[in-house]
């Protein structure tokens, strides 16, 4: 462990986790948080509970501002449990010098997404602090959902079962990226920011037994597979064919030298599913987005790692990303 | 028709292309007469040939050599140690380019640096730093210029605006370096620990990037005064399997030459323009110390002298370091640059020596031999 806490270890990566690991699970050690699950299950498996907070800089965005990530990433970690968002708190931290005009338009998009989610928020803190405290304005956001769809897990994933995204990867980041100071890239790109619980709801409706589910937030799809074959002990393999992403997406990762499973995503989830019900889960996800896809299948080839096919016949390791991301030099 | 961004790599990352090439090549390796040593000079070609996983796909008598050519990587301690040192002056905005951020010196790295307060950032062009000066009229900013030929006519076009539109407020540290100085060096270098001229490399892949700017020019030399192929070569998956390709078809033809496989944009002389601006502003320093590579003749560049008043390392010389820092003792990435190891069979591999906390020169960038080997290597 460093001396000092460093960018890189709010990545979403391996520093992410040791941080994570060495401080906090150290010291709030319990059976519950060690599950390590998006959201913690609670009250004898009834309820899921969760909390996240938002930085993201530009406040607004292609496709979306602080407010409408804010109430999506809360509510998307406890639909990611198999829950109905029912009720969330809202904190905010503002600089002095803030709008009140952006403030009131952030708030009204938080608004229109907890509509979407069937949320309301309950309660609220609001603090202000002197100009250069805070990048202008950060929110934390807490939330607790119904369960609907018990057993999700990331360590339930066995041999053979399928491996789906729900959408092309990487649109987020790579929005975020083009738009920040020292890059400016123009572009014609949204980010993916949605509240994925419909589209929970559209699994569970239709049947379908979700062994995991988790959005590819941080750390992006790489993560959130690495992750799981740890958790379950197993090898997943993918086709790198098959990883849909958008051209313009790809175009900023060759130019940048980034992957677009590495990017990070606010509306777009992994799922494991039992081989039987592959195509009615893909069916169901390409009914919101054509671009929904079957990455490939848990295998136990070389358990706890990721491994990407080329179309070439070659194959690799797919890694946790580390550190900071960093556009190459040349 | 309009140009679309996937035209320039779509076929190029074509599956059966690729299959077809490592076809052709395995055929035409069954005729070598000895294995053949390939040395990819450039960080660029490494993390291609890894990622892509190309040595799956070549005959065990076809090797890769790794190059020293990551500009981050080959950035010895000491110069890191000015970066941080100037980042932490009062006033000073510190800018550079991507991976340099990251890569540790004796005091800590630039995000290190930045985590205490210290104003850093990074950019994607050079050119940024004009309007960071203009935001910030009160403050220094000094841009920390790294790379190879490819990189350093950003810098000099950075150069030339501060100077005609009279900016006060940039000033420069340069650590640009070229690349076949360093080539004649791996060839002509007496390895110290077995006391011996005898490096394994048997031809090179020059990177296609640096001969836009130079020309293939600049390796003329290789095939006619040291008797090593030099093919010049894109770095999508099928431009490096045809280069490979093209390499061992001179071996079994008994030819000796320079060729361009990236002639899609790379010709003899290169771009000239380019050429002149860096020299208009730059001149070889007369030793630059490479990271596990030790001093190389003519192998950096410096600003030349009546730009001075732009020149931090002049300006700041009172507060910047001199001495020499060593790698670690275990470290064997001077080794693994010259050929005579491989990544994997350092004993801190993957051990101590990770991407997280990198202790030799070859871990730093993700362009770096032994950063590649342990993102994408480990099946191999």
């Amino acid at each position: 462990m460093t001396k000092t806490v460093t960018i890189a270890h709010g990545n979403g990566g391996e520093e992410n986790n040791e941080l994570i690991k060495n401080i906090f699970y150290k010291h709030f050690k319990n059976e519950i948080l060690e599950k390590s699950e998006d959201a913690a299950v609670i009250e004898n498996g009834k309820l899921a509970f969760t909390t996240d907070s938002f930085t993201v800089s530009p406040l607004f965005f292609p496709g979306g501002d602080i407010g409408k990530l804010a109430v999506c990433g809360t509510c998307n970690d406890l639909a990611m449990m198999g829950a109905k968002p029912k009720y969330m708190t809202c904190s905010v931290i503002i600089e002095e010098g803030f709008s009140t005009r952006d403030l009131e338009k952030i708030v009204k998009s938080m608004k229109k997404e907890l509509e979407i989610n069937g949320a309301i928020v309950v309660s609220g803190d609001t603090k202000v602090v002197p100009k250069g405290s805070v990048d202008k304005l950060f929110i934390n956001t807490t939330g607790i959902g119904e369960i609907e769809h018990a057993g999700i897990s990331a360590s339930n994933i066995k041999e053979g079962m399928s491996i789906l995204v729900s959408r092309d990867v990487g649109t987020h980041g790579a929005t975020i990226f083009a738009a920040r100071e020292g890059i400016e890239l123009e572009s014609s790109l949204q980010t993916d920011c949605a509240s994925l619980y419909p589209q929970v709801k559209a699994l569970i409706d239709a049947g379908i037994k979700l062994v995991a589910v988790r959005d590819a937030t941080r750390g992006g799809v790489s993560a959130v597979l690495n992750e799981w074959a740890k958790a379950s002990d197993i090898c997943i393999e993918i086709e790198e064919e098959s990883v849909p992403v958008q051209e313009e997406v790809r175009g900023i990762c060759e130019m940048l030298g980034f992957e677009a499973v590495d990017l990070a995503n606010e509306g777009t989830f992994v799922l494991a599913v039992n081989e039987d019900d592959t195509s009615k889960a893909l069916d169901i996800l390409q009914q919101t987005h054509q671009s929904a896809s079957i990455l490939g299948k848990a295998t136990l080839q070389h358990k706890t790692k990721v491994i990407l096919h080329s179309s070439w016949g070659t194959k690799r390791f797919l890694d946790l990303p580390t550190g900071e991301l960093l556009p190459r030099i040349c | 028709m309009t140009l679309e961004l996937k035209n320039l790599y779509d076929d190029f990352r074509d599956g059966d292309t690729i299959k077809a090439y490592a076809k052709i090549i395995a055929e035409d390796a069954k005729k070598l007469k000895k294995p053949i040593n390939i040395m990819e000079v450039c960080g660029g070609h490494t993390h291609t040939i890894m990622k892509f996983g190309l040595p799956q796909l070549l005959p065990d008598n076809v090797n890769f050599i790794h190059g020293p050519g990551c500009p981050v990587c080959i950035m010895p301690k000491e110069r890191i140690d000015h970066a941080y040192v100037l980042a932490m002056q009062d006033n000073v905005i510190l800018v550079t380019l991507g991976d340099m951020i990251k890569v540790p010196g004796s005091n800590g790295s630039l995000q290190d640096a930045r985590a205490k307060g210290a104003d850093v950032r990074f950019v994607y062009s050079p050119m940024e730093c004009i309007k960071i000066a203009q935001e910030n009229p009160s403050k220094k900013v000094i841009f920390f210029a790294i790379g190879f030929e490819t990189t350093t006519p950003m810098t000099a076009v950075l150069v030339e605006q501060v100077i005609k539109q009279k900016i006060p407020n940039i000033f420069f540290h340069i650590n640009h370096v070229t690349v076949p100085e360093v080539m004649v060096e791996l060839i002509d270098s007496r390895d110290v620990h077995v006391d011996s001229y005898n490096n394994q490399i048997d031809a090179f892949l020059g990177p296609s990037h640096v001969s836009v700017i130079s020309g293939s020019k600049i390796y003329d030399k290789f095939p006619k005064d040291y008797g090593r192929p030099v093919v010049v070569t894109g770095f999508e998956p099928v431009d490096a399997m045809q280069g490979i390709s093209m390499i061992v078809k001179q071996f079994i033809h008994e030819r000796c030459e320079l060729e361009i496989q990236y002639k899609r944009v790379v010709n003899h002389e290169g771009n000239l323009k380019a050429q002149a601006l860096i020299e208009t502003y730059f001149e070889k320093m007369s030793l630059f110390r490479w990271r596990g590579l030790g001093n190389v003749p003519d192998s950096g560049l410096k600003l030349k002298k009546e730009f001075a008043d732009y020149y931090a390392e002049i300006l700041y010389k009172e507060i910047l370091p001199i001495a020499e820092i060593e790698d670690h003792k275990l470290c064997i990435c001077g080794d693994i640059l010259r050929g005579m190891a491989k990544p994997h069979e350092c004993t801190i591999f993957g051990t101590a020596c990770k991407p997280t906390t990198p202790i030799g020169s070859c871990m730093v960038s993700s362009e770096g031999a032994c950063a590649a080997y342990y993102k994408y290597g480990n099946l191999l």
